[in-house]
C-alpha cells in the first residue's frame, strides 16, 4: 500500500513538470532567487540563461547538470602513504611532529581546493548537496587527524550528493573517516561503543524522539567489528570482533548486522521525514510545511532517489518568491562563494579565503560537533557577523595589496617565530579575493567615483539583495560607496 | 516610541519594589560560567576511592589513592586539580555532588539544551535561564552587554534573546565594531536577527574593552588566551555574565591522559582567574560555577574510556560560596538500568541559588517552579 502510494506521489510531482509547458519565463528576479537557492548568489550570465526557462524547466536543467565529481584537479597530496597510527607513535618527536605539520598543511590545502570548486563548478548544485550532506554526516579533522581520508569521504558525499540515500548511508557509514570520528573503529564485542549507534538514530536518520536507549545499546552491537585497516586506511570487517548475537533493534529482532540495522532504520517512515525536513530548511524556508513534508517523503522512501526531494523543494512556490518571513541566512560558504560567483571576482588565495569562512563559524571539514553546524540564524552572532563584514569591506578595499601578494601569500607578513595561531590570524584577515568593482559597477549602469542616480542604486540593489535594504542611504553617493553600502547592508547575509 | 519604552521600564521597576536597594541601584554581581564540554567524567574529577565498586567498574582508568589530590577535609580529587589547593583552603570552593536531573537523555546536545534552558527532561524550552534572569531587569540593562560568551559561537544560558556577545578576541572585535550601523528598521524573520546583533554589536563595542593590564601571567593555550580575555572583560564591570567552553571531555578513548591535561587547564584557569580579578578589584564580586552536560559511565569501555553518564560533580568558586561540599555523592552500588549514576541533585536547584543568594532574583518565574536553593552561597 505504502509503497503504492509512494508511486503515485512520485507521478505527481513529475506530472508537475509535464505541465510546465503552459507557464510563463522565470525572468532575471526569480532565476536569481531560484540560483542562489539551488546553488551560490549566481553570475549575470547565469541569471540571463535561466530567466528564459519556467520554474521547472529551470529546476529540470539544474538537476540535469549534476555531476559525481569535482571538476577541481585533484590535491596532489592524495597519493601520499598512510602512515599507520603504529608508525606515528614509533617516529621519533621530531619526525611525528614534522608529519603531523604536513597534516595540518595538507589539512589547509584541502579546504582551499574545495573552495575552489565551490567557486569554479559548472554545478552549483552539487556542491551545494555536497555541503548539505558534510553537514549531515558529520566528519571533523581534529578527531579523524588524517587529510587523505577526509578527502575521500568528500569524494564520497559528492558522487552521491544527488544519487541515492539509502546507498549513501550504507557508504557513509563504512567511510574510515567516519568510523575514526564516531569510535567506530574501536567497538568490540562484549564492549560496544555506542557513538555510533547512537548518532546514525538521533542525527543521520530517525532524528530524536523515534528511538530508545535500548534500541541504541542493541545497534551498537550490531556495528560491532566494523573497522579499519591499519595498513591501507581502508575498511575491514573484523569477524572475531562482531557480536553476532540475537538484538532487537525498533521490534526487528535476529542476529543483526550493521547493514541489517541500516535497513531497519531506513523502513522507518520517520528517517525521510527526518531528512525533507532538514533539506527544506536548506532550500525553502525556515518553518517547513509538515503536510508537504510528509507527502515529499513518501516520495522520497520510494527508491531513495535524493534528486527526488530536491526538485519537489526547489519547485515550492517559496523558492521563487522571497519576503522576509521565507528568507534564510547565507552560510558564511555561501556568503564567499556567491560574493565571487556574482561579482565575478578572483578566487586568488583559496587557502586564505577558507580560514576566513572558518572565522565565520564555518571551519569546513570540521564542523563543531557530530550535530553539524546548526545553521539560520545561529550563522550570525556578534562575531561571526564582523568576520562576514570585514571579509567583504576587504574584497572591496584591498585591490592593490591583493594584486601584489598572490605569488608569495605570507612570505612578506610572516615570521619564522610567529605561533601557528598568530599565523592563522595573518590569514584570516588577509585578502584572498580580487574584485573588479568597476566592471561590477558597470553592469548596474554605475562607476565607482561618479555619484549613482537612484535608478542605477536600485538595479545595484536588485541585483544583490533578495529582501530591500535596511538602511536607507543618502543622495550624492559614489558608486563604490553605494556598493559597499549595499554588501554591508543586513539585507546581503540574507538569500 | 518614547511612551512605550516610558511605560515598559516604569512598569519593571514596580515588578522589582521586592528587591534589595543594590540589585536596583547599582550593577549585578558577577557569575562566571566554565563549560566542560563533552561530558566530564566526574568519578574521575571527585573520585570515589573508598568505594571498592570504583575500583571493580574501572580496571585500567581508575585512579590509585595513593595518587589522587588530597586536600584537608575534602574528598579525593584528579591529581590534576592539585593547584586548587589554596581556594580550598581559603574557604573559596564547594563541591557540589550528584548534580543532574530526572529522566537524564544521554545526548550532548539534548541534554546541555537542558541545562541551558533549565527544562524538564521531556520539555523544549526556547530562551536559556539568564536569559529569563536577566529579562526586563533594569540593574542588569545598565549594562552594556547581559553576557559575553568566548570560546563557543553558540550562546547557551544566553539563548532566544539576551543581549549577549559571542567574541574570541575582544581588541579585535572593537576595531571592527565599527562596521555595525544600529539604524536599521524594525523587522520580522531572520532580518530582525540579523538587526538586534548589529544593535548589540555597536553598543558592546562602544563599552566593552578589555583595556585592563595584568601583572598576573596567564598560562598558554586556548584557554590561557581566553581567560586573559575573559579577565580584561570583568576587569570592565561591564557586563554580569562570562561564559567560558573548554570542549574535548568526550572522552571515549584513551581517556586518562587527556582527561588528566583537561583538568589540570580548568584547574589553572581558575587559580588565574582569582589572580587576575584580584588584582582588579573584581574578585570579591565574583563567583565562578563550572558545569558539564552530563558525567561519564561508571563502567569504563575497552576503548580506554568512558561512555555518556548522567549526574556529575560541579566546583564553585570565589570569596562568597559556602565553602565544603554539597549533596551527595550517587551510590555505585544502585545505578540505573543502562548503569548509569542516579543524580541526588537538581541541576535548578543550584540555579535556583545562583539566582536567589547571587543576584538576589526570585527564581521560581525563572525556572518555572519552586526548586530548593542549594545553599552553596553565603
Amino acid at each position: 500500500m505504502l509503497r503504492v502510494l509512494g508511486v503515485l506521489a512520485a507521478l505527481m510531482l513529475w506530472v508537475g513538470s509535464a505541465c510546465a509547458a503552459s507557464e510563463p519565463p522565470l525572468g532575471p528576479h526569480k532565476a536569481r532567487l531560484l540560483l542562489t537557492r539551488a546553488g551560490f548568489s549566481p553570475s549575470d550570465a547565469d541569471v540571463s540563461t535561466y530567466s528564459a526557462l519556467t520554474h521547472a524547466g529551470a529546476v529540470d536543467q539544474l538537476l540535469a547538470g549534476v555531476r559525481t565529481s569535482a571538476a577541481t584537479p585533484a590535491p596532489v597530496w592524495i597519493e601520499e602513504r598512510f602512515v599507520p597510527p603504529r608508525e606515528l607513535r614509533a617516529m621519533t618527536d621530531d619526525a611525528r611532529r614534522a608529519e603531523i605539520q604536513k597534516q595540518v598543511r595538507m589539512g589547509l590545502d584541502l579546504r582551499g581546493w574545495w573552495l575552489r570548486e565551490m567557486v569554479n563548478s559548472p554545478s552549483p548544485l552539487t556542491e551545494r548537496m555536497t555541503l548539505f550532506w558534510h553537514n549531515h554526516f558529520v566528519s571533523a579533522q581534529p578527531k579523524v587527524r588524517y587529510t587523505q581520508l577526509m578527502y575521500r569521504q568528500n569524494v564520497l558525499l559528492r558522487q552521491h550528493a544527488l544519487g541515492r540515500f539509502d546507498q549513501l548511508l550504507h557508504e557513509v557509514a563504512k567511510d574510515p573517516a567516519m568510523l575514526i570520528y564516531l569510535d567506530a573503529a574501536s567497538s568490540r564485542r562484549g564492549a560496544p561503543n555506542e557513538n555510533f549507534a547512537r548518532e546514525v538514530m538521533e542525527l543521520f536518520t530517525l532524528g530524536a524522539g523515534h528511538y530508545r536507549e535500548d534500541d541504541i545499546r542493541q545497534a551498537a552491537r550490531a556495528f560491532t567489528g566494523w573497522s579499519i585497516d591499519l595498513d591501507s586506511g581502508q575498511y575491514t570487517f573484523r569477524r572475531l570482533q562482531h557480536d553476532g548475537g540475537e538484538k532487537t533493534v525498533l521490534g526487528q529482532t535476529g542476529n543483526l548486522d550493521g547493514d541489517a540495522v541500516l535497513d531497519v532504520l531506513l523502513a522507518q517512515p520517520a528517517t525521510a521525514e527526518f531528512i525533507v525536513r532538514k533539506l527544506w530548511r536548506e532550500f525553502v524556508s525556515p518553518q517547513p510545511d509538515e503536510g508537504r513534508v510528509r507527502s515529499i517523503a513518501t516520495a522520497f522512501r520510494n527508491g531513495w532517489n535524493i534528486a527526488v526531494p530536491v526538485r519537489a523543494l526547489l519547485l515550492q512556490p517559496e523558492v521563487v518568491a522571497r519576503d522576509i518571513d521565507n528568507a534564510l541566512v547565507k552560510s558564511p560558504a555561501e556568503l564567499v562563494v556567491g560574493f565571487l560567483r556574482q561579482s565575478g571576482g578572483e578566487l586568488t588565495r583559496p587557502v586564505a579565503a577558507a580560514v576566513s569562512i572558518a572565522g565565520m563559524g564555518q571551519n569546513l571539514f570540521s564542523p563543531p560537533n557530530v550535530r553539524g553546524w546548526p545553521g539560520g540564524e545561529a550563522w550570525i552572532n556578534t562575531q561571526t557577523l564582523l568576520a562576514r563584514k570585514a571579509f567583504l569591506e576587504r574584497g572591496l578595499s584591498d585591490r592593490t595589496v591583493a594584486e601584489t601578494s598572490i605569488d608569495e601569500p605570507m612570505a612578506t607578513s610572516m615570521k619564522d617565530d610567529d605561533t601557528p595561531r598568530r599565523r592563522l590570524q595573518m590569514l584570516e584577515q588577509s585578502t584572498s579575493v580580487r574584485i573588479d568593482t568597476e566592471a561590477w559597477l558597470k553592469r548596474a549602469g554605475m562607476a565607482p567615483e561618479r555619484v549613482a542616480i537612484p535608478a542605477s542604486r536600485s538595479k545595484l540593489e536588485q541585483m544583490l539583495l533578495v529582501v530591500p535594504p535596511t538602511a536607507a542611504t543618502g543622495e550624492g553617493v559614489l558608486g563604490l560607496d553605494a556598493l559597499r553600502a549595499t554588501l554591508l547592508d543586513p539585507a546581503y547575509q540574507l538569500k | 516610541m518614547k511612551r512605550r519604552v516610558f511605560l515598559t521600564s516604569s512598569g519593571a521597576l514596580l515588578s522589582c519594589a521586592t528587591l534589595p536597594a543594590w540589585a536596583v541601584l547599582s550593577t549585578p554581581r558577577l557569575l562566571i560560567l566554565l563549560e566542560l564540554r563533552g561530558g566530564n567524567d566526574s568519578l574521575n574529577t571527585v573520585v570515589p576511592i573508598e568505594e571498592g565498586a570504583y575500583f571493580d567498574l574501572r580496571p585500567r582508568l581508575a585512579l590509585k589513592p595513593d595518587a589522587v589530590a588530597r586536600f584537608a577535609g575534602a574528598p579525593a580529587l584528579h591529581p590534576s586539580l592539585a593547584p586548587l589547593e589554596n581556594l580550598w583552603r581559603d574557604g573559596q570552593m564547594a563541591i557540589l555532588q550528584g548534580v543532574g536531573y530526572p529522566l537524564p537523555n544521554l545526548s550532548h546536545f539534548r541534554s546541555i539544551e537542558i541545562w541551558d534552558t533549565a527544562s524538564d527532561s521531556q520539555q523544549f524550552l526556547q530562551t536559556g535561564w539568564l536569559t529569563r534572569a536577566v529579562d526586563r531587569q533594569p540593574a542588569f540593562a545598565s549594562l552594556s552587554a547581559d553576557g559575553v560568551v568566548i570560546g563557543a559561537a553558540d550562546l547557551g544560558p544566553l539563548s532566544g534573546g539576551a543581549r549577549a556577545v559571542a567574541l574570541n578576541d575582544p581588541a579585535r572585535f572593537a576595531r571592527q565594531a565599527r562596521l555595525a550601523s544600529a539604524d536599521g528598521a524594525a523587522s520580522r524573520g531572520v532580518l530582525a536577527h540579523v538587526l538586534r546583533v548589529e544593535s548589540d554589536i555597536v553598543r558592546a563595542g562602544a563599552e566593552v574593552r578589555p583595556d585592563a593590564i595584568f601583572k598576573t601571567e596567564f598560562p598558554r593555550g586556548a584557554l590561557g588566551v581566553a581567560i586573559q580575555h575573559a579577565a580584561g572583560i570583568a576587569a570592565t564591570g561591564k557586563v554580569s555574565v562570562l561564559r567560558l567552553t573548554v570542549p574535548g571531555f568526550d572522552t571515549h578513548q584513551n581517556q586518562a591522559g587527556i582527561h588528566a591535561n583537561l583538568l589540570r587547564a580548568v584547574a589553572d584557569a581558575v587559580v588565574t582567574l582569582r589572580a587576575a580579578l584580584t588584582e582588579h578589584g573584581v574578585w570579591d564580586r565574583t563567583l565562578i560555577l563550572t558545569y558539564s552536560e552530563f558525567g561519564r559511565r561508571p563502567r569504563e569501555n575497552q576503548s580506554g574510556g568512558t561512555d555518556h553518564g548522567t549526574a556529575g560533580a560541579m566546583f564553585a568558586f570565589g570569596p562568597h560560596v559556602r565553602a565544603g561540599v554539597h549533596g551527595e555523592a550517587p551510590s555505585l552500588r544502585s545505578l540505573d538500568e543502562v548503569g548509569n549514576l542516579r543524580h541526588t541533585v537538581d541541576f535548578r536547584r543550584v540555579y535556583a541559588s545562583v539566582l536567589e543568594n547571587w543576584w538576589q532574583l526570585p527564581s521560581e518565574r525563572i525556572l518555572q517552579r519552586r526548586f530548593e536553593p542549594l545553599n552553596f552561597i553565603a
